[in-house]
């Protein structure tokens, strides 16, 4: 059976983009077939981080209303076999997706894939609400700050309370917590929340820690899920973190402060 | 790479951020001519079909529309899927 896992949060700017596109490259890579679905309608970003912007020729809408298959509308990733982007709509607004054409798209994706990952927008309004709606399962994605942390909370009663598996009284959507642009040295310094505050707060399981890296920029600039980047923090963490959404057990690394030698700290240097 | 930079323990790579404007470049210049003028694709994909099925019985789900946007030239590939011979002539009898 399919499953459909969101990457949420509420709060906007938190890493959700980048953390489908790691989630989506990581599933595949590990030969799960996997499609990533960009559901920020009018500001798709997906596409640039996963350095397919130039190929996009449909976009969900147009398969919505009937305008392409959706196997038109599906980019193949040159990279990873398993791997497939479903690009949102840059002209058109929210109100262009519907339930039942979202459901549609779902359903026949359920056919072909194993895993249907769904980048979801910032807010609580339509677009999130859509692309929570089918989910079984749901990454979400917070940063260690007070606002973060709430909109995730809020968002996580969003999904006990609307999401299709809530309404039907089924089993609820499993949840994972995945907090991203981790600082550990400003968490030692007391100035950011600690791990364990956000767990204790939101108490639902961590799935991995992304440590605040240099290496995100890096590879959005160049349109390369930073998963690929195999020698950087950042993609070791969201290649363990899939391990562990596969059941893996993997201790949670990058959570000290890099104890820095005497030559960097007095030369700068710093994290990749 | 300078030797302070020896210093500071960089390694010397090649600066992602003129690959970042380059691909914006690319991407907006096509995005921007879109917001101008209605997107073309699904009818022009439409009516290249309909002209095809005209002659040869196609399977619609056989057509797939491939874009490379360039900063001086995009490729726009059309690929459709023709049945075996066996069954195009099939078709052109039933005309
Ligand atoms: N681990 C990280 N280290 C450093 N920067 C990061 C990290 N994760 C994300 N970022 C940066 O944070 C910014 C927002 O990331 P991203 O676009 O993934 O967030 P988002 O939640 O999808 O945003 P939106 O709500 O607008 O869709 C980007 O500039 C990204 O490069
Ligand atoms: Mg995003």
């Amino acid at each position: 059976m399919a499953q459909v896992v969101v990457v949420t949060s509420g709060k906007g700017g938190v890493g959700k983009t980048t953390s489908s596109a790691a989630f989506a490259t990581g599933l595949a890579q590990r030969g799960k077939k996997t499609v990533v679905i960009d559901f920020d309608v009018g500001l798709r970003n997906l596409d640039l981080i996963m350095g397919v912007e130039r190929r996009v020729v449909f976009d969900i809408v147009n398969v919505i209303q009937g305008e392409a298959r959706l196997n038109q509308a599906l980019i193949r990733d040159k990279r990873v076999e398993t791997l497939s982007i479903l690009p949102a709509s840059q002209t058109r607004d929210k109100d262009a997706l519907t339930k039942e054409g979202v459901q549609k798209i779902i359903e026949e994706l359920a056919k072909e894939f194993d895993y249907i990952l769904c980048d979801s927008p910032a807010g609580i309004e339509k677009g999130a609400l859509l692309a929570l709606y089918f989910a079984d399962q749901a990454i979400v994605v917070t940063n260690p700050e007070v606002s973060s942390v709430r909109d995730s909370d809020r968002i996580l009663g969003v999904l006990q309370s609307r999401s299709k598996r809530a309404e039907e009284k089924r089993d609820p959507v499993k949840e994972h917590l995945l907090v991203t642009r981790f600082d550990p040295a400003r968490v030692e310094r007391g100035e950011m929340l600690k791990l364990e505050d956000i767990q204790e707060i939101l108490s639902i399981p961590l799935l991995g820690v992304i440590p605040e890296s240099e290496s995100v920029l890096r590879a959005s600039n160049t349109g390369t899920p930073v998963i690929m980047d195999g020698e950087s923090n950042a993609g070791q963490a969201y290649a363990d973190a899939v391990a562990r959404f596969l059941g893996e057990e993997k201790p949670h690394r990058f959570l000290e402060p890099e104890r820095k030698g005497l030559f960097k700290r007095l030369f700068g240097g710093r994290a990749a | 790479m300078s030797w302070i930079d020896f210093f500071r323990g960089k390694r010397k790579e090649p600066a992602s951020a003129a690959a970042a404007k380059e691909r914006l470049q690319i991407v907006l210049a096509h995005e921007r001519i879109g917001r101008t003028r209605e997107d073309f694709l699904p009818k022009l994909q439409q009516e290249l079909v309909a002209v095809v099925a005209r002659y040869v019985a196609i399977d619609p789900g056989k057509v797939n529309v491939n874009l490379d946007r360039g900063g001086d030239m995009s490729t726009l590939a059309i690929e459709i899927e023709l049945p075996a011979p066996a069954a195009m002539r099939v078709a052109a009898q039933a005309r």
